[in-house]
């Protein structure tokens, strides 16, 4: 492992792959699509040479699936994807959540519906991976805006993901996914590392899902293969794991399993603010499209325009308490998207009603360049 | 046996959700004497199913165990298998399951020839969802959704699995529970992909529709149609028409599959002492 901080130039989707095995990742399975594939080939070279195991399964379902069970075995587990195959992923994204099993899907989104355009960036994907499967579950949304920014940020995912026992669905896109930047990689024992609660009671006492043997929110989770011999099903199930329908108990589990969003929020938002002090007009971007955004706001300043960013790098569960403090105090915020205008209905009802939010919209298969949002900025 | 069959059951979990006459206890029962048989560790045996009346039986067993998806069993078990090779990791499913939702895991399981013993519970329709067919119903039987008959040919999914590279691959029957024991015990102890065919009955579903009106009928059948290898080598193609072969009906000797990912990782560590 390295000892001191290195400077390298990297590809977004490698920084994703190092930080990854930084984080402590050592199984990946996954299925060749554009743009996320660098992330699978740069885990076939390196995942071995830490005792890391990756396979790239059948199909794209078979990778989430292969996903989740190797975390049961306790090893922090990764798939990476692109629109059709995160569709695909959707029904076992839903599995993890409710058998409360830790891992990580990124989705380095390209433009869609259906095949779309596979090379070109989009942010098409973000009510889908916060909806995509059925039912009421948690899920935890992170989304970088740099090469440098997805290093870091693919760590807090595994903390976040192992922490809370939640699928963590980390939104790169294409542009971010496949430019290369300088990153400080950070000298690996001062990583923050999150890992799993395991249980400390005796395999005859162990009820793996009884959160009260825990926080009272997420249960200790023992590994598949050290004596705990216990069941895991999609079904609803009761403490014991096994399947039940008592209205009580499944109300009950649906109930802690949403829990977890609210009470993880604080320590899983995270937001950056730029120039919001003062700000007249703020911007609300996430991903390259905040880079954008961070270089209109400059140019606005330079004109004599009171512009600030708020730049997203949790997208959900929604900052609603950042939108909501802006909206207090800004005659605007404007939302660019690459998509037809997604978040900017969460800005609307995070605003409520205090300030006017202004859609900037593109799906032309380009990103949002500084000068299209600097305009919106000097026409408000 | 050395252990009572309760040994090996979360008995706390029954009564089972199978109707009266269901094959799929006998299956199991098959199953776990397999087990016994050969001495396995309870801690070390690691049970996966998918999604049907079969996939609810690792409910029943005190190993650890895992209800999957529908269809995609042998893709977590494969995570698990990676992870932790030393795991006896077998897959318990039905015919829907493995051979029309999770087909395509399965011939790739078998491609791989990964060490992961699948049981296929082959009753030859959807017993949960109540009677539609599978790709494992025979051509002209009624099922719900082929109120006229059923036009389509079923797989052999011995030949396939063992196309697509299995170690092992044989067939039993219900019916005959101790030699489906004694194959099943062969296919754990495999090193490689092995797979059992195991034809159970659903006198609810099937049965009661297509002439064999209790289990009773339903096992005679399977007692008058299952023939051996050696008998079936006998027989014209037109009087095998309408039997089906029993006994191990293919094995190989291939390198599996967790063991040749070490020399990736053997390869892996060279290259990196190469480049310190």
């Amino acid at each position: 492992m390295r000892s001191e901080t290195s400077i390298r130039l990297m590809q977004g989707n490698e920084a994703c792959a190092e930080g990854a095995v930084a984080a402590g990742m050592r199984f990946f399975a996954g299925y060749p699509i554009t743009p996320s594939t660098e992330i699978a080939e740069h885990l076939a070279a390196i995942l071995p040479k830490v005792g890391g195991k990756f396979i790239q399964m059948e199909d794209e379902i078979a990778s989430i699936s292969a996903v989740i069970g190797a975390s049961l075995t306790g090893a922090k587990s990764m798939t990476a994807t692109s629109g059709p195959g995160f569709s695909l992923k959707q029904e076992s994204i839903g599995f993890a959540a409710i058998a409360e099993v830790p891992c990580v899907i990124v989705n380095v989104m390209r433009v869609g519906p259906s095949t779309g355009v596979p090379t070109a960036p989009s942010q098409a994907d973000v009510m889908q991976a916060r909806w995509g499967t059925h039912g009421d579950h948690p899920v935890v949304v992170l989304c970088p805006t740099s090469v440098a920014e997805t290093y870091t940020l693919i760590v807090e995912a595994f903390n976040i993901s192992e922490r809370w026992r939640i699928p963590v669905i980390f939104l790169m896109d294409e542009v971010v996914g496949h430019m290369r930047e300088k990153v400080e990689i950070p000298d690996s024992g001062k990583l923050k590392i999150v890992n799993r609660a395991y249980p400390d009671c005796e395999p005859e006492d162990y009820l793996p899902f009884d959160a009260d043997a825990g926080d009272g929110v997420v249960p200790p989770m023992a590994d598949f293969g050290t004596g705990y011999r216990f069941h895991v099903t999609g079904l609803t199930h009761d403490r014991t794991g096994f399947p039940t329908t008592k209205r009580p108990e499944v109300d009950a589990l649906i109930r802690r399993l949403d829990s977890k969003i609210d009470k993880a929020r604080q320590e899983v938002t995270f937001v950056d603010e730029v120039l919001t002090d003062d700000a007249d007009i703020v911007v609300f971007a996430y991903g390259i499209t905040a880079r954008a955004g961070a270089k209109a706001v400059r140019d606005a300043r330079a004109s004599g325009i009171a512009a600030g960013l708020l730049k997203a790098k949790t997208l959900w569960p929604f900052p609603d308490e950042y939108v909501e403090r802006i909206a207090q105090k800004a005659r605007a915020i404007v939302v660019p998207e690459m998509n037809m205008g997604q978040l900017v209905h969460e800005v609307e009802r995070a605003s409520k009603g205090k300030t006017k939010v202004i859609s900037l919209t593109r799906v032309d298969a380009e990103p949002i360049s500084p000068s299209e949002i600097l305009s919106v900025l000097k026409e408000v | 046996m050395a252990k009572p069959i309760t040994y090996y059951l979360r008995t706390d979990k029954m009564p089972h959700i199978w109707c009266e006459g269901c094959g799929h206890g006998i299956v199991l029962g098959a199953v776990l004497r397999a087990i016994d048989s050969l001495d396995l560790d309870k801690d070390n045996v690691c049970v996966v199913s998918g999604i049907g009346c079969a996939s609810r039986a690792p409910g029943y067993l005190d190993f650890d165990t895992l209800h999957t998806t529908h269809g995609r069993a042998l893709a977590f078990a494969t995570g698990i298998k990676m992870m932790k090779p030393g795991l006896d990791v077998i897959v318990l499913a039905g015919d829907g399951d493995l051979a029309a939702i999770g087909g395509n895991h399965l011939i790739h399981a078998a491609r791989r020839n990964i060490n992961i013993t699948t049981i296929c519970f082959n009753n030859s329709i959807y017993g949960m969802t109540s009677g539609q067919y599978s790709p494992m119903t025979p051509t002209g039987k009624i099922a719900t959704t082929a109120p006229y008959g059923h036009i389509e040919e079923p797989f052999d999914l011995c030949e396939l699995v063992f196309a697509a590279g299995a170690s092992l691959v044989g067939r039993g029957a219900a019916y005959h529970s101790g030699p489906l024991s004694r194959l099943i015990a062969k296919a754990i102890a495999t090193d490689g992909f092995a797979f059992v065919e195991a034809v159970s009955q659903c006198p609810t579903y099937f049965g009661r529709r297509n002439k064999m009106k209790n289990a009773l009928a339903m096992l005679d059948w399977q007692k008058e149609h299952a023939v051996t290898k050696k008998a079936a080598s006998r027989l014209s193609p037109e009087e095998l028409a309408d039997k089906f072969v029993i006994g191990e009906l293919g094995t190989r000797t291939r390198p599996e599959y967790t063991k040749r990912y070490e020399s990736i990782i053997a390869a892996a560590a060279k290259e990196t002492d190469e480049n310190v």
